[in-house]
């Protein structure tokens, strides 16, 4: 077992405390707008996923093989996949069946009513 | 000697055991959010994101969360200097945030049902009520264990399986803290920003 020392807890504490204030006020302050802002807060979260996973879960510290960190990244690797994916497939979708409900109809009754 | 680096092997493997799981809940919180930011458009028109959340009341939950996070953190340092009563009183705090978070999103979601906004008013309501709802739940566990372990503390000290179990029960809460920050900025922060 590592050795748990209280420094890491502190600074990630700060660290997270800094991070979750900065994207609250960037929002609420509207110091950004736009596309901007979006990203801003977005990299700060994830910013706050690696401080807590190095600083409250230790995943830098493992001794010999580095099972967790590696499962982990995998593991981020499928929820990007699945994520990144349904945001894209969905919206494609969404963008091909845009036409209302009026103008289906309309669409259909031109094909001869199919 | 030989018995205590075994009995560390053993309990390595019982924490990377643990920490697969933690994985595979990672994907069911991946999967919930893919499912939230597709739907968060489809409001039926009900109200949005933006005319729903309140960003104060999201901001004290992330705070009391946070807080918990590292007062679990202190839990986990008295654990491992052996020291009983100080491991109880980091406990019984982080418990004490975790029932403050606990009762502050569960009077949201009741203002919103009040409201007529419920999941069965839109999609997005139901992607809403369904992410954060799983975390909640996740949380009432964590509680619910938390709970046992402290009266297993209290009658029975710091033995190694009680360690074992309290590190990964620390596991627990820092994930569930980690989902909970891309929670506060997807859900809430997002609609205010866009």
């Amino acid at each position: 077992m590592h050795k748990v020392t209280l420094k890491p807890y502190i600074v990630g504490f700060m660290a997270s405390l800094i991070l979750t204030l900065a994207a609250y006020f960037a929002v609420v302050g509207q110091l950004l707008v736009g596309q901007l802002l979006v990203v801003v807060i977005l990299a700060l979260a994830v910013a706050q996923l690696f401080v807590q996973a190095f600083f409250f879960l230790h995943l830098g510290e493992e001794i010999g093989p580095r099972w967790k960190l590696w499962a982990f990244i995998s593991t981020l690797g499928i929820v990007l996949i699945v994520v990144v994916g349904a945001i894209w497939i969905m919206g494609h979708l969404n963008y091909n069946m845009m036409a209302s409900p009026t103008e289906m109809n309309k669409y259909i009754n031109s094909q001869d009513g199919l | 000697m030989n018995e205590q680096i075994q009995h560390s092997e053993v309990e390595d493997k019982t924490i990377f055991g643990f920490w697969v799981y933690l994985m595979t809940d990672l994907i069911i919180f991946g999967v919930l959010f893919g499912t939230y930011a597709v739907l968060r458009g489809n409001t039926f028109g009900g109200p949005t994101g933006r005319e729903l959340f309140d960003l104060k009341g999201a901001l004290a939950e992330t705070l009391i969360l946070l807080t918990s996070s590292f007062t679990c953190g202190m839990m986990m340092l008295s654990v491992y200097e052996n020291k009983k009563n100080r491991t109880m009183f980091w406990m019984a705090l982080t418990f004490a945030l975790g029932i403050a978070f606990l009762s502050l999103e569960l009077s949201e979601f009741s203002r919103f049902v009040a409201d007529g906004n419920s999941w069965q008013r839109s999609a997005f309501l139901s992607s809403f009520f369904t992410l954060v709802g799983t975390h909640g739940l996740h949380i009432t566990i964590g509680l619910l264990w938390l709970a046992v372990a402290m009266v297993q503390v209290w009658t029975r000290g710091l033995t190694p399986f009680i360690t074992s179990k309290l590190i990964r029960f620390s596991f627990f809460w820092h994930f569930l803290d980690v989902v909970w920050i891309f929670i506060f900025t997807v859900v809430y922060l997002l609609p205010h920003a866009i």
